[in-house]
């Protein structure tokens, strides 16, 4: 582990991957209107096609062991501190480069048809572009500074996006709530970064370069890297939407659909895992930090889930469950197999994105409903969308040979071998939830009769072309990524080979037996899922609104998210506005004013008492110059 | 020869009657007729002290005195006169817009 076995090659192309965008980002914002809707959401998805074909290309140079590096120019110098604006691509980062912008490519595409009836056509491309500039830069990043530049820009676009159709008070809302919540993990993530800085420059080394951390964490005491992982996960749970700063996820479903599947589902949201597989150098060093990131990671997986049980909107449902993927991911970056958490981020990117896309479809065909329960029968009349959604369902699910299968496993596996039992018995039941809520979805949406209203009927179409294509290589990829992962037992893994820096390829003591053994008992539990959505939802009975027996405490409480928002409200937002109430009705106008107008007052009254000498009359000025003449005519004679 | 304390005398006398004039008057021209008078009972000074100290330094100044007086006399009696013309009154005491 240390840089000596990495070899450095430079190369002048990496700064292009993130330029592109960028470029094509402030091309838009210029000349986008004028150019229309057509040339400008070309150039948004040329631009991000040109980053995605620069990185297979990149990804194809690249040794398994090799960094490529791509120094541009010296942003802060100060003593020997410096930081450079400087990009790297190694394994892990090659991996995150090619989920961004081939999956950013994919939902670009889409959204030319999502989007083509919106006032915001180019301003939404701009957005975009901008985002995925800002989620290469943070995947590219060689120091922890530039890291945060494109931390704090993912974040700023999630803002504009989620807000997208500010017309409507309660998006604007939601986006705030997001960009408030997220600052709330950032002031966490900085904290970390000002910690590492010192700590290591009260050894004398001053540096946020990963590769000279790497080299220096030994410099740090235990303590230390425990406070800065500490700090540096709070900033995961922010932008990861883990417990307890989750919230924010659900709500940012306000966006359009590409949105959501572009940054709360494929990219933005995985930045937590990356970052803690970036520094995973540190995380190593602090068990106790990894131990709870597992815990929280477990935690929000079951937890997110149970709400995903009951949620009736279909964009709902889907952030429910990501937010319960991204738990999987940090159990497995928990057990310090960031491999195969970055595995999962992998994967996951495909079947979530495909489901985002493919209720995006299925809301666009049925003019912007989003409740489930208005929904049902969509099969035969959407084929494409019915058929690539019933792949990511099983994908998600886990179903065999699926790469949700896969990559799940993966982790199931890791938390079973490293004997956090209990973990991996939470990450099981999940699976089983994940599994009932999804098919739920499918069989509400697609299956059964139709409940939309007549007017949403007669609309009902297929998506255009544009739309399904996305779809359809989502749904391929849904199937295939996870195949490079596979177990020991069947063809192996090309994958643990790939990131065996990042805790991939960590011994096993359990045999091949336990985990076909530990695999078939997931598999067991995820059928009993399946079914019990199928007893429950997928008989054409059983469809409709919910019976009494639903209305039972667990349900409404599962219904209501565990009343998180209103606990968050009475715990935190009430006294805080209280608190801003208190300053702005008392201390603003009392104290400040009051000192401000005091000093006024004083002064006013002082002039009362000597305006009463200005009289207008001149020659009573005359006379006071006359009687100041003489006193010190009076005075300097008398002097001498 | 007249001694200079007498000069000196007569001109403070006359520079006294001029402050007072320009004091207690009700009338502006008057008041700027006392002004003359203070500058003339100054010019005096001047001319007796270059007559006894044999210097022309002393009646060079009275020159720009003149000079300066006459100029302030020129614009003095303008402003008076507009003055006149918008107020229909040249008492001083009436004149005290310019206070707080």
């Amino acid at each position: 582990m240390v840089s000596a076995e990495f070899s450095t090659v430079a190369s002048d192309l990496l700064r292009w991957i993130p330029l592109i965008p960028l470029c094509a980002a402030v091309f838009n914002l210029f000349w986008g209107r004028a150019w229309g809707n057509k040339t400008a959401g070309a150039l948004a998805c040329a631009a991000v096609g040109a980053s995605f074909a620069i990185a297979l290309y990149l990804f194809w140079q690249l040794p398994p062991t090799g960094i490529l590096r791509d120094p541009v120019y010296t942003w802060l110098e100060s003593g020997s501190f410096k930081v450079n604006v400087s990009f790297q691509v190694d394994a892990l980062a090659a991996v995150m480069l090619l989920i961004v912008t081939g999956v950013g490519f994919l939902i670009h595409i889409y959204s030319l048809g999502y989007m083509a009836h919106d006032d915001g056509f180019s301003r939404f491309f701009i957005y975009l572009n901008l985002f995925i500039f800002f989620m290469l830069l943070l995947v590219m990043a060689d120091n922890l500074l530039l890291l945060f530049v494109g931390w704090e820009g993912v974040g700023l676009c999630s803002f504009l996006l989620i807000s997208f159709w500010y017309q409507d008070h309660n998006n604007t809302i939601a986006g705030n709530k997001a960009f408030i919540v997220n600052r709330i993990g950032d002031f966490g993530f900085t904290l970390g970064i000002f910690l590492l800085v010192t700590g290591l420059g009260r050894q004398g080394v001053w540096t946020l370069d990963f590769l000279e951390l790497q080299k220096y964490t030994q410099l740090l005491s235990p303590t230390m890297i425990s406070a800065i992982t500490l700090l540096l996960f709070v900033g995961a749970t922010g932008k990861s939407a883990q417990i307890p700063l989750f919230v924010w996820l659900p709500d940012a479903m306000a966006g359009p659909t590409p949105v959501s599947a572009l940054i709360h589902a494929a990219t933005m949201v995985t930045a937590g895992v990356y970052m803690t597989a970036r520094l995973h150098f540190l995380f190593v060093l602090a068990p106790s930090t990894l131990s709870l990131i597992a815990w929280i990671g477990a935690a929000t997986a079951f937890f997110a889930a149970t709400i995903a049980l009951t949620q009736n909107d279909i964009k709902k449902v889907l952030a429910y469950s990501t937010i319960s993927q991204l738990g999987y991911m940090f159990l497995a970056a928990g057990m310090a197999a960031f491999g195969a958490a970055i595995f999962h981020v992998f994967t996951h990117a495909f079947f979530k994105a495909c489901l985002f896309l493919g209720s995006g479809s299925v809301i666009h065909a049925l003019g912007g409903e989003q409740d489930m329960r208005k929904m049902g029968g969509l099969r035969s009349r959407m084929p494409i969308t019915y058929w690539t959604y019933v792949i990511a369902t099983l994908a998600i699910a886990g179903a065999p040979f699926t790469a949700g299968f896969f990559s799940k496993d993966l982790i199931l596996w890791e938390a079973f071998s490293r004997g956090a039992v209990i973990l991996w018995v939470i990450g099981v039941i999940t699976a089983g939830l994940t599994a009932f809520y999804m098919f739920r979805q499918l069989f509400m949406v697609f299956h059964g009769e139709c409940r939309a209203d007549d007017h949403a009927k007669a609309h009902l179409h297929e998506s255009p072309p544009v739309m399904t294509f996305p779809l359809v290589i989502l749904a391929i990829g849904s199937i295939f990524s996870g195949w490079l992962g596979a177990p020991e037992y069947l063809w192996g893994s090309r994958w643990e080979h790939w990131l065996q820096r990042f805790g991939a390829a960590a011994t096993h003591e359990g045999s091949v037996q336990t985990e076909i053994r530990i695999t078939v008992l997931t598999l067991a539990v995820v059928a009993v899922g399946i079914y019990w959505a199928y007893a429950k939802y997928g008989r054409a009975a059983a469809m409709g609104a919910p019976s009494a027996a639903e209305q039972g405490f667990f349900y409404r409480l599962s219904l209501n998210k565990f009343y998180v928002d209103e606990i968050y409200d009475y715990l935190f937002v009430r006294p805080f506005t209280a608190c801003a109430r208190f300053f702005a009705e008392f201390i603003d106008p009392r104290v400040i004013d009051g000192a401000v107008n005091g000093v006024a007052a004083v002064a006013r009254g002082l002039s009362w008492v000597w305006c009463g000498l200005q009289t207008g009359n001149v020659q009573h000025y005359a006379t006071g110059l006359l009687v100041g003449t003489l006193a010190l005519l009076a005075y300097f004679l008398g002097q001498s | 020869m007249v001694p200079l304390n007498y000069y000196l005398i007569l001109s403070a006398i006359v520079f006294a009657i001029g402050v007072v004039g320009v004091l207690i008057r009700r009338n502006l021209i008057v008041v700027l007729m006392s002004i003359e008078l203070m500058l003339n009972a100054v010019n005096l000074t001047f001319i007796a002290f270059a007559r006894q100290l044999g210097s022309m330094a002393g009646q060079v100044a009275v020159f720009f005195v003149l000079s300066v007086a006459a100029a302030e006399a020129v614009i003095g009696l303008a402003i008076i006169i507009s003055v006149f013309r918008h107020r229909r009154t040249l008492d001083p005491q009436e004149m005290q817009l310019l206070k707080w």
